[in-house]
């Protein structure tokens, strides 16, 4: 058994009246690929936003390699090792793909204004550092041509490629997907489902957040479905596959369709 | 323009440090050759460029905190007013410093007042920050206006001068040139000694002044180009994904704040010694909309921009100022002008104009069924 990344423990959101998590509990373990999914408005993107930082939780403990990220500042959290990535996407549009990258790398810096001012060593080292870095990422994810383009001119495929590019940039253990396949054509899911094995396949655990249930299915160790803030099931896709439950609430009546 | 740009760029290396140290020589020598268009008929004009530098150091500063980090700041002239201040108070009014002791002073005065503006405020974005700067240059107005410390609305004068070299004749003369009709003659009569700072001759306070602002021109490079720098950006695009995204957002505001307060308050300190005289109405709100304008007019996030929409801002009125108060009506006119034509600016960043070009390449592109697409797997 592996170890556990991620821990969410009963964790509740509440805003105001509404219960937007109720009692979620599930973990992310070391090295595996675990798919987040349910209708709309379940709350699959309201329990990212809680994993990094953007809402404080009701109530429930959420803890990263052992060690409690509740309250902690967002890019504290970054820094700790959750990176992710935005459902609508949010790049920096007037960078180029490659400064956008290297924002991502600086989160493990240190270089501050006088390093700068100087030009002491550490900016040195750490520039180098920062670009080789960025630049084999941007080779990793195929966009390495379009280096120096604006984010905002990329086109929409680039501009998803870019964010997981600068996602992993800030050297996360754990890296949140939050739907990368909307908007892409069925040829660009199976190569995005490779992607993401590929992503694994370099030290790094994956949270995803999918609507498309092929994509789920072929690529996730595991799925946690939430179904209006409550986790209904949980297990390999087989046997989410198999579930009544999660045919009930998610898939729908005629399982063939939904797959 | 953009051929110029790319001419100038595909030189070599040698050549375009050459041509660079030209063009300072040309700066530093503009108010002894007094170019008879350039050169300002009724006043000083080694006075109006000087003017024109402090200008352009606000403008430099300004475009720090608007422009990289896209906080809008509109009471800049605050800052400017506390370096002023506090070189005032402690070479003239209350103690009788050195000046090249008082400006570092002031301009570490003038920081921590920008961090400590900033602390409270920099949580609040948008148009409640304006609000909030806005109230801050008037409140450091109206402390001087009504502190007796600071001498109220009298002023303050006799602020200390910077050090002549060679005593009260300077090392030697440098004779201006005279433009008459058809001819141009050296002289010698009207001549510059190197290098006093007297009460008439107002060059050296130019040169003075054109030197920090290359001193700073050099440094907002250093930085723009580096974590800072980019941390600044990022801020501005989108504050949240920054923030998710590694950057401690709220540090580097402050950090910008900070940095503009420095160069706002060494531009005040400058400028009061200059002046030999401040009082409160030295620091109006009017200012800092100038210098506001300085900055959006050349194009906000680029420092050369910026640096000709200062020299505008200064220089023009200066230019016609047989016209009186028809100056302020055409400003007004060439204002609302510039906002409907060049909305981003006389000169925007590189980066906007580099999109335009991506774009109209990538039209080009489409037309010609773009090659780029199908190699991409």
């Amino acid at each position: 058994m592996s170890e556990a990344i991620l821990e969410v423990q009963n964790l509740t959101l509440k805003f105001g009246g509404l219960t937007a998590l109720d009692d979620v509990t599930f973990r992310i373990d070391e090295g595996e690929i675990l798919g987040l999914i349910g209708p709309n408005g379940a709350g699959k993107t309201t329990c990212f936003n809680a994993v990094t930082g953007v809402y404080r939780p009701t109530s429930g403990g959420i803890a990263f390699q052992g060690r409690s990220i509740v309250g902690l500042k967002k890019h504290k959290i970054t820094q700790q090792g959750i990176a992710r990535t935005f459902q609508n996407i949010r790049l920096f549009p007037t960078m180029t793909a490659l400064e956008n990258v290297l924002v991502g790398t600086d989160a493990q810096h240190t270089t501050g204004m006088i390093s700068a001012l100087f030009r002491l060593p550490k900016h040195r080292r750490e520039e180098q550092d920062g670009h080789e870095r960025a630049m084999d990422l941007l080779r990793f994810m195929g966009i390495h041509r379009k280096a120096d383009e604006l984010a905002a001119n990329l086109s929409y495929g680039d501009q998803r490629r870019l964010e997981i590019a600068r996602a992993m940039a800030t050297n996360p253990k754990l890296i949140c997907l939050d739907e990368p396949a909307a908007g892409f054509n069925p040829a660009e899911k199976v190569e995005l489902m490779n992607l993401i094995r590929r992503v694994r396949d370099r030290g790094f655990t994956v949270l995803l957040i999918e609507h498309d249930m092929k994509l789920v299915m072929g690529v996730t160790d595991r799925i946690v479905v939430l179904e209006f803030g409550r986790k209904i099931a949980e297990g390999t896709p087989a046997e989410i596959r198999d579930n009544p439950a999660v045919i009930a609430a998610y898939l729908g009546v005629d399982e063939e369709d939904a797959s | 323009m953009s051929k110029i740009k790319q001419r100038f760029v595909a030189l070599p290396k040698p050549v375009k440090i050459l041509l660079w140290v030209l063009l300072a020589l040309f700066a530093y020598a503009l108010p002894l050759l007094e170019p008879p268009i350039i050169s300002t008929p009724g006043v000083d004009f080694g006075g109006v460029l000087f003017v024109v530098t402090m200008y352009c150091l606000v403008a430099i500063g300004l475009n720090i905190v608007v422009g990289y980090a896209g906080l809008l700041d509109l009471g800049y002239v605050g800052f400017y007013a506390i370096g002023a201040y506090t070189a005032a108070v402690l070479t003239s009014f209350h103690a009788h410093w050195p000046l090249l002791l008082a400006i570092p002073v002031a301009v570490v005065v003038t920081t921590i007042s920008g961090v400590l503006l900033g602390a409270p405020t920099l949580r609040v974005r948008g148009d409640y920050l304006a609000i909030v700067t806005l109230g801050f240059g008037e409140i450091i107005r109206l402390v001087a206006v009504n502190s007796e410390w600071l001498n109220q609305r009298k002023g303050i004068s006799d602020i200390a001068r910077p050090p002549s070299i060679g005593g009260q004749e300077g090392l030697f003369e440098i004779p201006h040139l005279f433009w008459g009709d058809g001819t141009v003659l050296v002289d010698t009569k009207d001549t510059t000694q190197f290098l006093v700072f007297g009460v008439l001759d107002q060059i050296p306070y130019y040169w003075l002044g054109l030197t920090v602002v290359i001193v700073m021109l050099f440094a907002d490079r250093l930085i723009k180009n580096s974590r800072v720098g980019r941390a600044w950006e990022a801020t501005r695009e989108d504050e949240d994904a920054a923030e998710l995204m590694g950057v401690p957002t709220f540090k580097f505001k402050l950090l910008a704040f900070a940095t503009g307060a420095f160069v706002g308050g060494l531009a005040g300190s400058l400028y009061a010694s200059r002046q030999n005289f401040i009082n409160p109405d030295s620091f109006l709100l009017l200012y800092s909309i100038l210098f506001l304008a300085a900055v959006v007019v050349g194009g906000q996030g680029n420092r050369w921009g910026v640096l000709v929409g200062a020299i505008l801002v200064a220089y023009l009125p200066q230019r016609f100022r047989e016209f009186d108060d028809f100056r302020v009506l055409a400003f007004g006119l060439a204002l609302v002008l510039l906002a409907t034509l060049r909305p981003e600016g006389l000169f925007p960043p590189r980066r906007t104009v580099r999109a335009k070009h991506l774009e109209q390449e990538l039209e080009e592109l489409e037309e010609g069924a773009g090659g780029e697409e199908s190699a991409r797997v």
